[in-house]
């Protein structure tokens, strides 16, 4: 699946059948500070995703 | 799949604090809820009062402003130009669409083009650190314009993080002083109007997943001066308090608010100032010297214009490079 990712952009690889909050983990990023988007829609961090899957995760700390 | 605790549908949104997932409906009904709370908790307007919004293209302050007029309040927006590059143009061009779309006002002060000078330039003209060139700017311009248009209460979208991390700053430091008038509501005073912030209530996760929800398309990317901030490393900290323990976060500024607050709190708080600035009439200090904006201004106006690259610390150039392709 497709992971995209913010600030700054960039896409990555990675392998599916896992759930959300493991790829966050993985990635050494928190759930707190995340929200998932597979394919255009918000999910909950217990998600499975798919390995067709285009992942959005969004950063949510803004620092102004 | 999970399922929303109201209703048992297919959840959008895992919220550990609440032990609980929702849908969009409910995620969007519990968000309402805490609005309202905090709106009448601390009686910051009725239903007649005009609201002005600051607003800045981010996910809070576009979430409070179709929050607000989804309620039913009449609330008007104000944007400021800052003058931060791509971020700024771009903060800009989505706040005036969310206008736009929703046929709501939005009152507009460009920096560079009304007072001569922008962010990054101000922050070399004055050796300023960018954010305090940036809050300074901000808080005369929200204040003049409030008053000026006739408004009688300027909303402003901090979160419950936002307000946290302040918190976590002023306690690290016992920074008595600001812990006394770290307050939800600032009475109008001395020439300075009401300041209210209706989203205390509300994560930054939970505005980010209103505006997802909603449609509400906003800047993603952070203004490339809070990179590395101090305030976004509070941030960080508690986020991972919250992991471990999930509701660290708003039991800690829930509880100050309801607990401590009230202890600390010297009388309704009111803004001091009571002479007016010769050059600018605003509410300042002495009536002999320029106030603070006003000499900002004046160093930051003739001196050349500089680039946002040139301010920036190394880890947030590095980042900005990345984001914005260099130069
Ligand atoms: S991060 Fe700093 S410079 Fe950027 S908008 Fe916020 S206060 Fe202004
Ligand atoms: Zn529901
Ligand atoms: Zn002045």
């Amino acid at each position: 699946m497709i992971v995209r990712l913010r600030q700054p952009r960039r896409e990555v690889e990675m392998a599916g059948g896992r759930a959300a909050h493991a790829v966050l983990h993985d990635l050494g990023l928190s759930r707190e500070g995340h929200l998932i988007i597979r394919n255009g829609t918000l999910v909950p961090s217990d998600t499975m995703l798919d390995d067709g899957d285009v992942i959005e995760i969004r950063p949510v700390i803004s620092g102004g | 799949m999970s399922k929303c605790r109201s209703c048992g549908e297919a959840a959008v949104v895992d919220l550990p604090r609440h032990n609980a997932n929702f849908c969009a409906t409910h995620l969007q009904q519990l968000c309402v809820r805490q609005v309202q709370r905090a709106i009448s908790d601390y009686a910051m307007f009725d239903e007649s009062a005009r609201i002005l919004v600051a607003v800045s293209g981010g996910k809070d302050s576009l979430a409070l402003w179709d929050m607000l007029t989804e309620l039913g309040y009449r609330a008007d927006g104000l944007y400021i130009g800052l003058g931060i590059g791509e971020y700024s143009e771009e903060s800009q061009r989505i706040t005036c669409e969310f206008a736009a779309e929703r046929g709501l006002t939005l009152h507009t002060v460009d920096l560079r083009s009304d007072h001569g000078f922008d962010i990054p330039t101000a922050a070399r003209a004055t050796r300023r650190v960018p954010c305090s060139a940036c809050g300074l700017s901000k808080r005369h311009i929200f204040d003049r314009e409030t008053a000026r248009l006739g408004y009688d209460v300027l909303a402003t979208g901090h979160n419950l993080d936002d307000e946290a991390a302040v918190l976590l700053g002023n306690t690290i430091r016992w920074d008595v002083d600001y812990l006394a008038r770290q307050f939800p509501v600032l009475e109008a005073g001395h020439g300075f109007p009401r300041k209210v912030k209706p989203l205390i209530r509300l994560t930054e996760r939970e505005m980010a997943a209103w505006c997802v929800i909603r449609g509400i398309d906003y800047v993603v990317e952070e203004c490339p001066m809070a990179i590395g901030n101090r305030h976004s490393g509070y941030k960080e900290t508690l986020n991972d308090m919250d992991e471990r323990s999930p509701g660290t976060k708003a039991s800690f500024y829930l509880g100050f608010l309801d607990r401590m607050a009230p202890l600390i709190r010297s009388a309704p708080q009111s803004q001091g100032a009571p002479e007016a600035c010769p050059s600018c009439g605003a509410p300042s200090s002495s009536s002999e010297t320029p106030c603070a904006f006003c000499r900002l201004e004046s160093t930051s106006s003739s001196h050349e214009p500089v680039a946002v690259r040139m301010v920036l610390n190394r880890t947030a150039r590095r980042a900005f490079d990345a984001q914005w392709g260099g130069e």
